[in-house]
């Protein structure tokens, strides 16, 4: 199959290129841009797309987005997620072990990667467990759950209180090279938090999780990490002080890395308003000072990317008082209009702001994607900056319908995905 | 943001928090129950005002105390009253608490009142329930207990009719309180000018003072010249652990002593929402006192809760 897409506005951060020039894709591969390359004069495109007022990027990558499969098809599937994927112009995620079972056997990952690669919709890169059953108390077989397809080791939102043995899993994965993700917070100050423990938690009557629950474990992951010298991924960062916790870290020159979650590029603890469920989110949404903070990290580069978060909700979970719904949010659909509608805002250039949704992640997972060279794999969005469209039920290709973002507006509509040269979403 | 509790005319629809309530809606339930304060003391005490109405108290967490005077309240004003109290066990059966409340509006209630304790269950049934319905919000977890907070403010007011020339503080477990936190806001809206909490750090929330309080830890500070005390319950749980040392440690440094009493103006009151722990928050000395209003705290509950289910009646979309 041979795709021409042609007038498109293409914007690819890696290889520093923005400017109107085609594409050419044969064989699932980028051929040609800007024109037909010299030995292929013949090109005959089977589909042309015309992308005129489009802006044609690399497929996006995404940090952390929850399938729910296996063990949680109630709330989503494998199916449903990576339509909801491909709708969002995602053509590659990193999803974390929390399934049930625990992605902790090499078994269930070559399970998944199979299954995912069958739909041929996005791919699929698994986060293993980074301790069995995310118990927190034995290692997981690294080295073997590599083999089978996963490219960092992750404990998902469990609490890992033993720092004896996150010390051991970061001694063993720094033995390897592999990445170690956390999401820091410390498990005893966040136990039973469901809310930034300030004033909407004060007004409210909700517990309480402190911004010292993310910094006291941040000092902790990266002590550790100066210690072992394990490469570590911090994953969905909520405050001003951890933030600031990691400039000082690299600029005493730790080589560590951060995201954080698109809803907390936008929201704050008082969106929660009057018990809004869509709001419960981990980490919580915390104050306007954190998210500025948050933002002027992006802007900064201290921040390196910005993921969904995806966690998608059955609507019965979040239907119940604040604290007994379920946290989360679903996000796949919206990582690229919420990214852009940030850039827009903090007066952020289309590139820069892209450049966190496709080429940075990629390089965080050491994958070859999110750049469109050349004899790159043809994993593309083509996408309407301009088109606005309505955050609702049947707008949402996920099967979790739950975002706090429901009923609004939101510019930057997907035309197309591609996917290996092949086209998995047109809108 | 839309305040829930109130209609497209800014009528009061479901009481569920203070917070957010305008002043004159306060004053009109608080003149109302002036009026409702004398139907206890005739000889037939009932008024028609909810005839043929239901109102169904449902309590997700056992109160004798405060469904029975909602459940008087109900039936001086003629209506007819449900009471359902359901027990953890059905719940943890897996039906929600949106399951049983369909369950009540298949039997026509009116009117509900509900406890919880989780924080946001009331709202949770408001926004749930069909526009005819009212819910009136007896207690979710710590975040509001409104008719107990207007309770108390008709109770000061009573006694101490200037309320924008007094000094209010409130004592003891504020974190956890739901009482509290409708005191406070029933207190800032109706114009007091200096509200005082006091407790120990555990026992406070984070950033309390944006609530437009005066925050103090020692107590002697804090009762200096103020005109209401405010007592609040200490949970027994709460008493030996990581919050506290101590039930006696607590009694020494947060107990209303009479001497500590003295500090505050002579003439100041001195209130409990109940059940009291004597000896733990509050002095028998100070609680059966000349000071004490907290049985005619009681005793105005059922006029405040007549007020707000007749006034709720009346306003309907």
């Amino acid at each position: 199959m041979k795709i021409h897409i042609k007038n498109g506005r293409l914007i690819d951060p890696r290889n520093g290129i923005d400017a109107v020039r085609d594409i050419f894709i044969a064989a699932g591969k980028v051929v040609g841009i800007g024109g037909v390359p010299a030995d292929m004069a013949d090109f005959h495109a089977s589909q042309t797309m015309d992308a005129t007022g489009h802006i044609v990027c690399p497929g996006l990558v995404d940090l952390s987005a929850r399938l729910r499969e296996p063990g949680f098809e109630y709330k989503a599937t494998l199916e449903s997620e990576l339509r909801a994927a491909a709708a969002g112009g995602v053509t590659s995620l990193a999803c974390p072990p929390d399934t049930d079972p625990v992605l902790d056997e090499p078994g269930l990952v070559e399970m998944l990667k199979h299954r995912a690669k069958l739909l041929n919709l996005a791919h699929v890169y698994p986060l293993g467990a980074l301790t069995r059953q995310l118990e927190g108390r034995n290692l997981t077989e690294m080295c073997e759950l590599t083999d089978a397809g996963c490219v960092g080791f992750s404990h998902g939102d469990a609490a890992l209180t033993d720092t004896l043995v996150l010390r051991r899993a970061m001694q063993y994965a720094a033995t390897f090279g592999f990445t170690v993700w956390l999401r820091p917070e410390d498990a005893y100050l966040a136990k039973n938090g469901v809310a930034h423990d300030g004033e909407v938690a004060a007004r409210l009557g909700l517990a309480g999780i402190p911004a010292s629950a993310e910094t006291i474990a941040l000092g902790t992951i990266l002590t550790l990490a100066r210690e072992t010298g394990a490469r570590v991924h911090l994953c969905r960062l909520s405050t001003r002080d951890g933030l600031e916790m990691v400039r000082q870290a690299r600029s005493q020159g730790l080589v560590v890395s951060c995201d954080i979650a698109v809803n907390h590029l936008h929201l704050t603890e008082h969106d929660i308003g009057f018990f809004d469920a869509h709001c419960h989110l981990r980490p919580p949404l915390r104050t306007q000072r954190d998210r500025d903070a948050l933002r002027q990290g992006l802007a900064d580069g201290t921040v390196d990317a910005i993921c969904s978060d995806h966690t998608p909700v059955d609507d019965d979970a979040k239907l119940a008082p604040f604290a007994e719904s379920e946290p989360g949010a679903t996000g796949l659909e919206l990582l690229l209009p919420l990214t852009l509608k940030w850039a827009q805002e903090a007066g952020a250039s289309l590139p820069d702001a892209l450049a966190r949704i496709t080429s940075e992640p990629a390089g965080l997972l050491g994958i070859d994607a999110g750049h469109l060279t050349v004899g790159a794999a043809a994993d593309l969005c083509i996408f309407d900056p301009e088109q606005y469209w309505k955050v609702e039920h049947k707008s949402l290709q996920s099967q979790g319908k739950n975002t706090p973002f429901l009923g609004l507006e939101l510019a930057g509509k997907v035309r197309w995905t591609l996917v290996g040269g092949h086209v998995v979403h047109q809108a | 943001m839309n305040n829930p509790q109130l209609t497209k005319n800014g009528e009061l629809k479901h009481l569920l928090s203070i917070e957010g309530l305008p002043r004159a809606i306060l004053n009109h339930i608080l003149d109302t129950a002036e009026s409702f304060v004398g139907v206890a003391e005739r000889e037939v005490k009932k008024v028609p005002l909810l005839r043929g109405k239901t109102v169904c108290n449902i309590f997700f967490e056992n109160s004798t105390r405060t469904r029975t005077t909602f459940e008087i309240a109900a039936k001086r004003l003629s209506a007819d009253v449900i009471n359902l109290n359901v027990n953890t066990s059905s719940q943890s059966k897996g039906e929600t608490i949106l399951d049983t409340v369909d369950n009540l509006i298949a039997m026509h209630a009116d009117m509900f009142v509900v406890r919880h304790s989780q924080s946001g269950a009331a709202h949770l049934i408001a926004r749930h329930v069909a526009p005819h319905i009212h819910v009136i919000n007896a207690g979710d977890g710590r975040h509001a207990h409104p008719t107990q907070g207007l309770l108390d403010v008709f109770t000061i007011r009573r006694y101490k009719p200037e309320m924008h020339n007094l000094r209010v503080a409130i004592v003891g477990d504020v974190l956890h309180s739901r009482v509290a936190r409708s005191e406070i806001h029933a207190l800032t809206t109706l114009g007091v000018p200096e509200v005082r909490v006091i407790g120990p750090q555990t026992l406070l929330p984070q950033d309390v003072e944006r609530l437009g309080v005066q925050v103090y830890h020692d107590m002697r500070a804090g009762l200096k010249d103020v005109d209401v005390v405010m007592m609040l319950r200490l949970q027994n749980e709460r008493m030996n652990g990581a919050l506290l040392p101590s039930a006696q440690e607590y009694f020494k440094c947060f107990g209303l002593t009479p001497e500590k009493l003295a500090l505050a103006r002579p003439d100041a009151i001195v209130m409990h929402p109940g059940p009291m722990n004597r000896g733990v928050e509050i002095d028998s000395a100070v609680a059966d006192g000349a000071q004490s209003v907290i049985l005619p705290q009681v005793t105005y509950g059922i006029a405040v809760r007549m007020a707000v289910m007749s006034i709720l009646a009346g306003n309907t979309e």
